[in-house]
């Protein structure tokens, strides 16, 4: 079997999931819990680092790492998706206990929710069957008292026979002898017999006595299989419950093919035939392992957790009885959405100016300087008039609204209001025998669709996961808004005047997004009726306690956050299609320039879906980022001719008529910017996630021909009709 | 057993006791994850707007269940 470290552990999890230990002597340290018990938010204290957080289940789905420092030793410390357990019923659990497993950590933090902690207990006793090297933190102490339930931490150690440190981790308390508890724990797990206070031998669950003959029965030849690579009495638990995922893990990252053993297949076989005699099916045999584990939940509980109240959720009960109400809770989603959207464009519309006659007075400088040094033309028109102005636009009409609307996404994000929104939802998921999940990961693709593709993980059926990544791409993302927001304000609420106009904005945008969800049942249900045929699984949705979110730190970080998300994506996208188009508008084929001349090519096309050579062009070339699409068509037809100094944005709409845009181009830049491909980075994260190429096209295919489909019938229609 | 009930037909603002899961239903697992095993008691909350997933109050947790899952869990109201 040859196993050399760099086989096993950490070793092919480096590859698998890009483990830099910076240092070899770093300890490794696995941070993993329920979802939503702020496994994140201890991993963003102890690290500095901003991990994203959000009160909703299913937040992190991927492997997130960071080091910090205590005392004289340093740690690489792994924030891990949320699981209830680690029997691996979806992807992100496969990856926790993936890493628990194998990953060989020096210590594993188990981060529980004080104010549920019987059902937290559950996977503290699961992992105590892998591991000893665990330190159970108990998080949200704050919440816990606010609602009168008192944890008796030390009763709680006795019991357990680990180290229980209490936190309270969005206000930092109690990470300090978190990460004393850790360091004298990753310590331990060296040189264990040395530790004079050694703390009593951790709780092990004792499972009934048929139960227990049965694993005897295997263990001794698996233990002889395995060395110590991984505890022999869990893994014989799971070759008894048939646990697949697992078999395949250990073969993966272990080398062992444990079933093809001719051995172990017979005492496999044997111990089975104990449970039958026993009169237990592998169902029964699974209840009875799941409610020993309850019982020593509930028994553990019962010492150490006083509830003194059982009304502590009287009022999220109350909140939900309104925002999820038969009568209310869709208006009042629709509502929100429309008031942060309000919000957004209000809030937007003044930055915008200020930063485009800010940015374009830079332009004006900046071409003085250059006629000052007496460069040739052309090394002003390509740096100025095309790697800087394109970065000026991408700037001036992208970043408000992005700023603006990230932070308030982020703020009902962090009152627990997503989840709300995928159980309203849910019946019309799956009436199109699609995924609950799938509401929120339609929520995660606001912000961007590539990460929203990621957060698919947490749907477990791969059937409706891949519905959910091919459908994503109908949430405008972040880079989308501001072109539908632009192209609204200038087109349709321009009619009206004062407060009435932002309102009328919002209504409309609301309505397109209202839209795109329509579209993604409607494709999702064909998805379901075609090409991914199946029943809609079963699933269970977690909805958490309302929390207040801190309204300070939210707003500071997230527009921290999208500012250099945008400035990021601008220079290394829009600056360099910023030279492309000028070098296309510069080039000249006889009388007329490159860029004419393909938008020209594009044309008839572009008009049967309402649009124009340009526009499409745009689109194209916008592949790379969404962002940039609003830019490149001003920068085209300013190109292409008709004016040539344009430097704020109430010139825009006149450049648009000037190129014959009608209400119904309006209409049609809109459909097609809701539907068509995903951008590149989205492309290319659907390739990793669904490893393979035939779905990746399906993604890009998928929407570009609703799109065209829906823009052709659009423009069409409205034209025989008379309208334009 | 007829006092036994699938849980998706307990009335709004009852309680039960869960009895036991369907063989052989597709979520079994899940639901034994999240502590819903013999004699657990569930409290059904709050029905979504059109009906269906219904909110269950189980361990000091809200859970959202579809009504096809929750067909599967036999409960005794209480
Ligand atoms: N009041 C309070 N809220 C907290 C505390 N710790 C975390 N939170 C909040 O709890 C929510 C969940 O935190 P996360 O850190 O995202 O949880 P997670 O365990 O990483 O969740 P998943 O990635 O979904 O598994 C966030 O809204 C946090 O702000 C705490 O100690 N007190
Ligand atoms: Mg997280």
């Amino acid at each position: 079997m040859g196993l050399t470290s760099q086989s096993t552990g950490a070793g092919v999890l480096e590859s698998e999931l890009k483990i830099n230990r910076l240092n070899q002597s770093d300890k490794l340290i696995a941070l993993a819990g329920n979802p939503n018990v702020g496994k994140s938010t201890v991993f963003n204290s102890l690290t500095g680092m901003n991990q994203h957080t959000g009160n909703w289940p299913g937040k992190t789905v991927t492997n997130a790492q960071g080091r910090y420092r205590h005392k004289d030793k340093d740690f690489s410390l792994m924030d891990l998706p949320g699981t209830y357990s680690l029997s691996a019923n979806s992807v992100e659990e496969e990856i926790a206990r993936d890493f628990i497993c194998f990953g060989n950590p020096d210590a594993t933090v188990i981060v529980t929710d004080a104010t549920c902690l019987e059902r937290n207990l559950f996977l503290v006793l699961h992992t105590l069957e892998i591991t000893d090297r665990i330190v159970l933190c108990v998080n949200l102490l704050d919440e816990a008292k606010r609602k009168k339930i008192h944890i008796d931490l030390e009763e709680l150690s006795r019991q357990l026979g680990i180290p229980v440190i209490g936190t309270s981790a969005r206000s930092g308390k109690g990470l300090d002898e978190l990460m004393d508890a850790v360091y004298k724990a990753a310590e331990a797990a060296k040189v264990p017999s040395t530790d004079e206070k050694k703390l009593q031998e951790p709780l092990k669950v004792r499972y009934d006595d048929e139960i227990e003959q049965a694993i005897a029965v295997l263990e001794p030849y698996v233990s002889g299989i395995l060395k110590d690579h991984l505890d022999s009495r869990w893994v014989s638990l799971k070759l008894i419950d048939g646990d697949d995922s697992l078999l395949n893990s250990l073969q993966k990252y272990l080398d062992f093919d444990l079933l093809s053993d001719p051995v172990l297949t017979q005492k496999l076989e044997e111990s089975k035939s104990l449970l039958n005699d026993a009169g237990l099916d592998p169902e029964q045999f699974r209840d009875k392992v799941a409610a020993k584990i309850v019982s020593y939940a509930e028994k553990i509980c019962s010492k150490a957790v006083t509830i003194e109240s059982n009304s502590y959720h009287d009022m999220d009960r109350k909140i939900d009885r309104i925002l999820t109400s038969k009568t209310f809770g869709i208006p009042i989603m629709i509502g929100l959405l429309g008031l942060v959207f309000w919000i957004t464009i209000t809030g937007a519309n003044y930055p915008s100016q200020m930063l485009a006659s800010f940015l374009f007075d830079i332009q004006d400088h900046l071409t003085a300087f250059f006629t000052q040094l007496g460069t040739p033309p052309w090394v002003h028109g390509i740096l100025v008039l095309g790697v800087y102005r394109t970065l000026a636009w991408v700037i001036s009409v992208m970043l408000p609204p992005m700023a603006i609307f990230f932070p308030l996404f982020t703020l009902l994000e962090d009152l627990g209001y997503l989840p709300r929104v995928a159980f309203n939802l849910d019946n019309f998921f799956k009436k199109s025998c699609a995924h609950g999940k799938q509401a929120l990961t339609m929520c995660m693709g606001f912000g961007c669709n590539a990460a929203g593709i990621i957060g698919c993980r947490i749907i477990n059926s791969p059937r409706e996961r891949l519905i959910a990544m091919i459908t994503n791409n109908f949430v405008p993302c972040n880079g989308r808004f501001p072109t539908l927001i632009a192209i609204i304000t200038m087109f349709f609420a321009g009619v009206f005047t004062g407060p009435a106009k932002s309102v009328v904005s919002a209504a409309l945008l609301t309505a397109v997004i209202v839209l795109g969800v329509i579209m993604t049942l409607i494709i999702s249900k064909i998805l379901s009726k075609t090409i991914l045929k199946g029943l809609p699984s079963s699933f269970a949705l977690e909805l958490p306690p309302y929390r207040m979110p801190q309204i300070g730190k939210v707003i500071v970080r997230s527009v921290f956050d999208r500012t250099l998300f945008v400035l990021g994506r601008a220079v290394v996208v829009a600056a360099p299609v910023g030279l492309v188009i000028w070098l296309l508008a510069n080039i000249y084929v006889g009388d007329v320039s490159l860029l004419t001349q393909c938008a020209m090519f594009l044309d008839p096309f572009a008009r049967l879906i309402g649009l124009d050579g340009y526009i499409l062009m745009a689109f194209i070339l916008g592949f790379p980022a969404n962002e940039i699409v609003v830019p490149i068509i001003i920068m085209s037809y300013m190109a292409a001719g008709s004016m040539l100094e344009m430097d704020s944005l109430s010139q825009l709409r006149e450049l648009l008529l000037s190129h014959d845009w009608t209400w119904l181009t309006a209409v049609c830049v809109m459909l097609f910017s809701l539907m068509h491909w995903p951008c590149g980075t989205t492309c290319l994260t659907i390739r990793k996630e669904s490893q393979s190429w035939k779905w990746t096209l399906a993604a890009f295919l998928i929407p570009t021909v609703t799109g065209i489909t829906v823009c052709f019938i659009v423009a069409n229609t409205a034209r025989l009709l008379g309208l334009v | 057993m007829d006092q036994y009930i699938p849980l998706n037909d307990l009335p709004i603002g009852r309680k039960a006791r869960v009895k036991l899961l369907s063989p052989g239903s597709e979520s079994r697992r899940r639901l034994l994850d999240l502590g819903l095993v013999s004699d657990t008691e569930v409290e059904a909350l709050q029905k979504s707007p059109s009906g269906d997933p219904t909110a269950y109050q189980i361990r000091g947790t809200v859970i959202a269940l579809r009504s096809e899952d929750a067909a599967d869990i036999i409960v005794e109201a209480i």
